[in-house]
Formats: structure tokens, sequence, C-alpha cells
């Protein structure tokens, strides 16, 4: 099977600013990718480069095809709901049925109102009536009852209560994706997400700093709990981040033998937060703002 | 979207063929959703000149009615004409207004309100979208203002066909001098050539929608008159005035032949001319001009990072 989503060498540059430097990436089909990155690491840029709204240096190939150069045949295929990607508000409930009942040739509209029967929506209503939980519901469905092969959420949940959020990846889980899907997923909402993925990437000032699978993930991290008599023989085993809590030092480390790391203390998964800043931090420690 | 290119990249299309879309149809329609002014406006317009021409033909003192039976047949057949012909001109005016603003507002608004990316999400390519935004200025608010006046003409008859009788004139008068198949006629060719010659104006109001941050007004009615300005300033001459004001009103003087009755007024029934519309280089340099400008939009739309 070929990958949904092929980059070699992707660059982007903005005047003097390097929003994407030189991103090798390579995402299979039936893969639930998250990109986490901190503020102006290059996500957007990756994604819209991606979604085809922006030129790139370097190879890119998404579903087979140039994102850039065959933007049109390639929507048919992709469905994309951001943050910043807001649904008109004057638009009414029954209007956006139609309208993309009427442009987009993979759309069910029977599918779409099912889902919408599950939530309090109006038909009659217009956008601007609805709460921004409510608009993110009826975006969900227009994009669920797409038959798509490739789906980008970016910051899908901004703003929402954590209800709202739950219930977003809770009906993506079991109402959308099968194994002939892809999605790839950027939020802040790093936590709430681990369950949901199947890859995970971290972007950091236009670079890929870490990209492995969630099972790959499991077995090359972990998290252990040391008792302050143990401290120094766990700090020689390098650990690639080292935090107090409760007066105990709590170190992450990477690719160490769990036997080795068992007598130091309690041993377990890190959590993507917890990789995230430990990975990210040593990213910037590493090069001190170089570039700026 | 070719239908065979479609069916050979999915499996799955194959079994279950596509609907069928048309989504230059539907942007066309999502325009009109949005832009309710597009067919408000006018019938507001055509409204307020209706009932300004019935409260005035229930005070038009009956001598005024009765002098007009005393003219010769052609001044009178004008002086009942004229109401019809000076309601359609308030509707047309309107419409041009509503277009106007309408084009400033079509490439801005979705960057403003950032709607951009929800619309670019699906499948319907720049082209289309611009081609549906320009459809509205070209196609729709012409077929609206024409049938705006038609049932506002109707309505102006009916209404003077009850009040004539109450003046001591017979109710047949209207309908016997008022050619109203040859005013549809007339302002349907009127709306057509229009609807092209004002091309370029709504090419550039849409480049300047799409392109402009804020202010769209003032960068669309701006650099032309600065550039008069300049002109006339530096070099004491009059050519960008003059190729302005030939755009606002050249249309019409094209469109018309000439000719003018001894009061100094136009008179328009028999004189439009086609042939000399269609020949005047004027609307096929504009025709050129707003290609390129269409072009520059679609260009613009595709290359710029959306927000």
């Amino acid at each position: 099977m070929t990958a949904c989503i092929e980059a070699r060498g992707l660059r982007k540059s903005y005047g003097k600013t390097v929003a994407l430097d030189g991103v090798d990436l390579t995402l299979e089909t039936g893969r639930i990718l998250g990109l986490i990155g901190p503020n102006g690491a290059g996500k957007t840029t990756a994604l819209n480069a991606i979604l085809g709204l922006t030129q790139y240096e370097g190879e890119l190939t998404v579903l087979g095809r140039n994102p850039w150069r065959d933007r049109d045949a390639l929507m048919r295929d992709v469905c994309f709901i951001a943050d910043v990607a807001v649904m008109p508000r004057w638009m009414r409930v029954s209007q956006a049925l139609d309208y993309v009942a009427g442009v987009h040739p993979r759309f069910d509209r029977a599918k779409a109102e099912a889902l919408l029967a599950k939530t309090t929506i109006k038909r009659a209503s217009r956008v601007r009536e609805l709460s921004k939980g409510m608009v993110t519901q009826l975006h969900l469905a227009l994009i669920m009852a797409i038959d798509a092969k490739l789906l980008v959420l970016d910051e899908p949940t901004l703003g929402l209560d954590i209800i709202y959020r739950k219930s977003f990846y809770d009906s993506l889980l079991n109402d959308y994706f099968d194994h002939s899907r892809t999605i790839v997923v950027t939020t802040h909402q790093v936590e709430e997400i681990q369950h949901v993925l199947t890859d995970l990437m971290f972007i950091n000032r236009g670079r890929i700093v870490l990209d492995c699978s969630m099972e790959a993930l499991e077995q090359r991290y972990a998290e252990v709990m040391v008792a302050p008599e143990h401290l120094d023989a766990a700090r020689a085993l390098k650990p690639i981040h080292e935090r107090q809590v409760f007066g105990r030092g709590l170190l992450l480390f990477d690719a160490v033998d769990r036997d080795k790391l068992a007598g130091l203390g309690e041993v377990r998964i890190p959590s993507i937060a917890d990789l995230f800043v430990a990975v990210i931090g040593a990213d910037q420690a590493a090069q001190p703002r170089a570039a700026a | 979207m070719s239908a065979p290119d479609a069916i050979l990249d999915t499996p799955a299309a194959a079994e279950a063929p596509l609907a069928r879309t048309r989504p230059f149809y539907w942007s066309v329609r999502r325009e009109v959703w949005e832009n309710g002014s597009i067919y408000v406006a006018p019938a507001i317009a055509a409204g307020v000149v209706l009932i300004g021409f019935l409260i005035g033909a229930i005070n038009l003192p009956r001598n005024v009615m009765q002098q007009v039976q005393t003219l010769a047949p052609a001044d009178r057949a004008m002086a009942i004409a004229i109401p019809f012909d000076i309601a359609a001109a308030i509707v047309l005016v309107t419409s041009f207004v509503v277009g106007f603003f309408y084009c400033l507002g079509a490439l801005h608004g979705e960057r403003r309100e950032r709607t951009i990316l929800f619309w670019k999400s699906l499948p319907v390519s720049d082209l289309t979208t611009v081609a549906a935004k320009a459809t509205v200025p070209m196609l729709v608010l012409p077929i609206v203002t024409f049938l705006v006046v038609v049932a506002m003409h109707l309505v102006m008859l009916i209404a003077s066909t009850v009040m004539l009788p109450t003046a001591g004139l017979p109710a047949t008068l209207l309908w016997l001098e008022v050619p109203l198949a040859e005013t549809w006629f007339h302002l349907a060719v009127l709306l057509a050539c229009m609807s092209l010659w004002y091309a370029p104006l709504w090419g550039w109001l849409l480049l300047v929608s799409g392109w402009a941050k804020r202010v769209t007004f003032l960068w669309a009615v701006g650099p032309p008159i600065a550039l008069s300005v300049f002109e006339q300033l530096a070099f004491r001459t009059k050519y960008v005035d003059a190729l302005i004001r030939y755009r606002l009103s050249g249309g019409l003087t094209e469109l018309y032949a000439a000719r003018f009755s001894g009061r100094g007024n136009v008179k328009f029934d028999d004189h439009l001319d086609p042939a000399k519309f269609f020949s005047a280089p004027g609307l096929w340099i504009g025709l050129v001009v707003a290609a390129a400008f269409f072009a520059a939009v679609v260009w613009q739309r595709r290359y710029r990072t959306p927000i």
C-alpha cells in the first residue's frame, strides 16, 4: 500500500522566516497522526502544504498527487476542519446541507442528517445562532458524511468545553474512522488525544524532532519516579528530562532497558505532554534561538 | 471534474457512481443566499417608486390629466410613457449600486470573516468560485432587475387603469399609449449590453476586493481619481479623466444612436443601435481588460496564503 502522505525535504519560508526546514515524513493509510508542536513551529504551514493551500519547495505527495498542482482533484478526497476555517455565519443549517450536497460528489446527505439528528441543532437555524460547540458539531457532521480518504484537523476543538471535546473525538473514532481512512490532527490539548492516536510527530522550528508510532513510543520511552537515594544511579543512565514532583525525581528515559529502570522506582509510560516538554525543551536548549 | 478521471482514481467510485454535482450552480446560489440585497434592494427601490407613483397619481390635479388628453398624440404618448421610463431608470441605478458594493465585498468578506478556508475545504476550484462571483453582477442582477421592472410596470399599469376613469380619461388610453412590449425588449437589450460594457468595472472591483486588506471602497475609487488629478496637474491633459468618463457613461452613448429630439431630450424608443454598440472598440477593449482582471482575481485567490 502506498503512503497517504509522503514528504521529502519539504521547505517553506516567508521572507527570512523559515517555517518548514526540510521536513521528511511518511504517513501510511489507516493511521491517525498527531502533529504536535509549540506555536509557530510550522504545523499550520505543513498542513497548508498538504492541503494545497501554499506553495513549497521539496517533494510532497498526498494520495499520490501533487497537492499544489492537483489541488482541485485532491479536494474531492481530502477534508479539513481548522479552527480558522469558520463556517459562514449567515448560512442556515439546511443551506449548508444543500450546498455541500451540491458541490461534493462524495457527500452522503442521509448520513449528515442522521449525525445532526443526534444533536440539538435545528435545520432552520443560522450558524450565527449556534454556540461554538454546535458549530463544530455541524461542521463535523458535514465532514464525516463525506467519504474522504484523508481528514486534516487543525486545532479542531479550540475553544470548546471538555464535553464537546470528548464527544468530538468519540464520534470521530466510532462513527468515522475505519482503516481505509487517514487522519492528521494538530492540537495543544495533547492529553485528550493520547488514546486516539496511532502515530505521533513533534515539530519544532520547522523540523520534525520526534516521529514514532504509539506502540514504539510505549516501548521506547519510560518515566520513572525515582526515590532520592536512587537519584545518582538514575542520572547515570542519562535521562532526557528530569523534574521534581513532591520531593521525588521524575525522570524520563529514552531507550533504556526496563529491567535496569525497574530497580530505581515505579516505571510507567510517559504522557504525550511530558514527552513533549522533554523533547521540545531539549531541542530548544540545543539550538538556543540560533536563527532568531 | 471529468467523470472518467474520477472513476479511474477510486475503486469505490466504480461501484457507486459519484453523485452528480454542480459546483458552479451552487456557488451562484450561495452568493444569492449570502447577499439578499441582490433582490431585496431593487425590489425596495421599485416599491418606493410605486408608492410615489400612486401618491402622485392620486394628487395630480384633474386639469393636468385632462391637459394630457389635449396634447398631440406623439407628445401624449411621451407624457404617459415617461413615468414608466423614470421608474425603470431608478431600479437600474439601484441595481448598479448593489452590483458595485457586492463586488467590493465578494472576496473581501470571505477573508475578513475567515470563511475562505471553509469554502476552500470543498472541491470547488478558485476559477469556479470567481466565475460564480462575476456572474452575480453580469447575469443574476440584470435578470433580477428585468423581472422587478416588469413587475413594477404591470402594477403601475393596473393602478393607472383604475385611476384614469376617475379623472375622466378612458382606461384604454394607457394600454394603447404605453408600448410595454417595446419598452421591455428595450430594457432587456440595455441590460445585456451594460452587463458587457461594465465587465471591466466588475473585474476591477473584484480584484480590489480580493487584494485590499481594508477600506476596499477607497482602494477601488481612489487610484483612478488620484491618477486623473495627477495627470491634470502634471501634464494639463485629461486622458485618464476621459477614459473613466467613457467607461462609466460611454456604454449608453455607444448603444444609442446620437439623435436628439428637438427639446434636447434623447428619445429612446426607436434609437437603440446594437450594431453600433457591438462595433465599438471600447466594448472589445473593455472585455479584454475584464478578462485580464478576472484572471488576476483567480490567480490571487489561488496563490495568496488564505489567512
